[in-house]
């Protein structure tokens, strides 16, 4: 009996396995099993296929990676630190954890890995201006700074609330050379500035490209950014490795769009003993009607030309999302982690204000690390289940931005302002 | 009913000496319950059918104009199936003028594809546009729209090279929609010098009739651009002028426009 049932367990597992060893989402539509694709106007259909073009070729010529890993090393700082922190795993008392700084990387956070990438290929596409979508403005002021170095013209639509919010990222923006348009339209946040991105794509195709910012977005996009952040996790695989022996037993990122997250998770995909979780902002709450849950909480649907989870009411009409991360105030998440979600392979919680506040301060005070409201999220999840793992198990946060930005929002949050 | 319907009423205009004239309400923007008055004005005005957004929270092919109407739409209560339950009150008993839905993919993914085709037919629409949906996902509804013989109007675009245009043309129903502007509805001063050879090369490869939209807001332009096609939509003027109450404008706009032939 007891045989019977082992070997059974173990074809089940060598089942989970194949598709695991053959791992190769997208497939040609852009599809991650039942989402992605491209769901855009026919005026935008030429520029994706021209895109998709472009950046096979690129990714197939040693001389376009060579550049990027010029860049990568030479200007934004790379390869970034994998720190065991010694102070918080003895705080915890579990899991040995290890913070993979992309927030020491060139303009403070992941995003820059992207926007290299992208910048290198708007010039092989023979394109000279760039526009780009920005919540909080990370994304805006790292597609800024490669436009000042490429000497590209950049226009980077954002939410006329988040301006509000986020003056000095604006004026940031605008020393790098940017030209900031404020977008009144919706609610006046992400969503409604990546609208007006795509809008103001449609218009000037010819010259432009639009380097989109996460994993999100119609068929190259969600690829083109994951290949470009997957450095995160290549680098990740080979320090942990080199720290301590072996592969981490789990690793903890944050999931708005889902960038860094997927970034760091693709290479590990097929790693079955690599435990991966995505947290999601919980906002006010998980169960209240203000959070940016889209795979916890959210259905299927399309929003900017890709088929994923997202938040929206019961006629289809996409509703609002809550964090107070603006970095994870998006009502979608990249088709992947939809796709992941669903095969099991990452699990995906969510952290809510509160707690990512508390882990906010915990980082600073015990590691001297102030970490983005973004990625206190992943450290909020990270820290609970550190606790529940054995002292001799590796546990790896992706750490995908530093908290300058955020001092002084948490000040006024903490006063009760 | 469907495509058969939309043929006929473009035969008769046609057969009228006339230019076709498609104009863009958005459903629900004024309430709901004006929307059969205002089919039939738009019916008796000439129109060869009526276009009708559904309005959508994130409308990316749109410009400022119906951006707002849509909003208003929203912020008044309308859903799609309000607006289908409202047609079917009064159109499947009406054969005053073809109705053509226009919508985003996203209500209608919600609402479930094949729910959404069958409720279409029993209220009479008569044909479906969806701008986010292009050639490479259309499988999502393509087959069942067939299967309810309702028109499924492709969209071109002038980024679009020559060969896909051709294949677009082929596959389209009803009419295909040429989209004559670089970007998104709204009025604009003139159309690029290269629409008319665009206009000219869909025409000469369509087999259903070509009706340019986008950027028309005048009868200038919409003489300029039928003079290359069978015809114009126009969309943000319309919205516009019906906000204002001009509704004696609307009526001056599709008659004037849709002269062109008999000056000819």
């Amino acid at each position: 009996m007891r045989k019977s049932s082992d070997l059974l367990h173990l074809l089940k597992t060598i089942e989970r396995m194949i598709p695991l060893t053959t791992y190769t989402m997208p497939d040609e539509t852009g599809r991650f099993g039942s989402f992605g694709g491209r769901f855009v106007p026919e005026l935008l259909m030429p520029a994706l296929l021209e895109l998709e073009e472009a950046y096979e070729k690129a990714k197939n010529d040693p001389q376009f990676t060579e550049e990027l890993n010029y860049y990568l090393q030479q200007y934004v700082g790379r390869e970034t630190p994998l720190y065991f922190a010694k102070q918080l795993t003895k705080e915890v008392g579990g899991a040995n954890i290890y913070l993979k700084r992309e927030d020491l990387n060139h303009t403070g956070a992941h995003k820059i890995n992207n926007t290299v990438g992208q910048a290198l290929l708007t010039l092989r596409m023979g394109k000279k201006k760039v526009v780009a979508e920005t919540g909080a403005g990370q994304h805006g002021v790292a597609t800024a700074t490669v436009c000042a170095l490429f000497g590209l013209e950049c226009i980077v639509f954002m939410g006329e609330e988040d301006i509000r919010r986020q003056k000095l990222n604006v004026f940031r923006m605008e020393l790098l050379g940017a030209e900031v348009r404020s977008v009144s339209q919706g609610s006046g946040t992400l969503k409604d500035a990546t609208n007006e991105a795509l809008r103001y794509w449609a218009s000037n195709v010819n010259d432009t490209h639009y380097i989109l910012g996460s994993a999100v977005g119609p068929h190259p996009f969600p690829k083109i950014v994951r290949d470009l952040q997957s450095v995160i996790g290549k680098e990740t695989k080979q320090q942990i490795v080199e720290q301590t022996g072996k592969l981490p037993d789990a690793i903890v990122a944050c999931v708005g769009g889902g960038s860094n997250s997927i970034g760091m998770f693709h290479p590990f995909i097929k790693d079955e003993s690599v435990k991966l979780v995505g947290v999601e902002a919980a906002g006010a709450g998980i169960d209240s009607d203000q959070h940016a849950a889209s795979i916890t909480k959210g259905r299927k649907g399309i929003l900017h030309g890709t088929l994923s989870n997202l938040l929206q009411d019961e006629n289809g009409q996409i509703t609002e999302a809550f964090s107070i991360s603006a970095g994870l105030d998006y009502p979608g998440v990249g088709p992947e982690h939809s796709h992941l979600n669903e095969t099991g392979r990452v699990h995906y919680t969510a952290i809510t204000d509160a707690e990512a506040l508390d882990a906010f301060q915990a980082l600073s005070r015990i590691e001297g690390i102030i970490p983005a409201l973004e990625s206190a999220h992943a450290v909020a999840y990270a820290l609970k289940l550190a606790k529940e793992m054995d002292t001799n198990q590796t546990l790896v946060i992706c750490l995908s931005g530093r908290g300058d930005k955020d001092v002084e929002q948490v000040k006024n949050r903490l006063e009760g302002k | 009913m469907g495509k058969e319907r939309i043929e006929q009423s473009f035969q008769e205009k046609q057969a009228a000496g006339q230019k076709l004239f498609i104009p863009y309400i958005m459903a629900g923007d004024g309430g709901l319950d004006i929307l059969e008055d205002r089919i039939n004005f738009l019916a008796k005005s000439g129109v060869a059918a009526v276009e009708l957004g559904i309005p959508f929270s994130d409308p990316i092919a749109d410009g400022p104009t119906i951006q707002a109407a849509g909003g208003r739409a929203l912020a008044n209560g309308t859903s799609l199936k309000a607006v289908l339950d409202q047609l079917q009150s009064f159109v499947a008993a009406n054969t005053a003028v073809p109705i053509i839905l226009m919508t985003y993919l996203n209500p209608i993914y919600n609402y479930g594809i094949e729910k959404f085709v069958a409720d279409c037919e029993k209220s009479g629409v008569d044909g479906i546009i969806i701008p986010d949906l292009p050639m490479e996902e259309e499988e999502l509804i393509a087959g069942v729209l067939q299967e309810h013989s309702i028109a499924f109007i492709r969209l071109v675009a002038m980024t679009s090279p020559k060969e896909r245009m051709i294949e677009i043309a082929k596959r389209s129903e009803g009419f295909l929609y040429a989209v004559s502007v670089m970007g998104t509805t709204g009025a604009r001063q003139s159309h690029g010098a290269n629409v008319q050879d665009y206009l000219d090369t869909l025409k000469e490869n369509s087999p259903v009739p070509v009706l340019a939209g986008f950027g028309v807001s005048s009868i200038e332009q919409a003489h300029e651009l039928s003079a290359h096609c069978d015809g114009v939509i126009v969309g943000s003027r319309i919205v516009e002028l019906f906000d204002q109450g001009q509704d004696e404008e609307v009526r001056k706009l599709i008659q004037g426009s849709i002269e062109v032939g008999v000056r000819r």
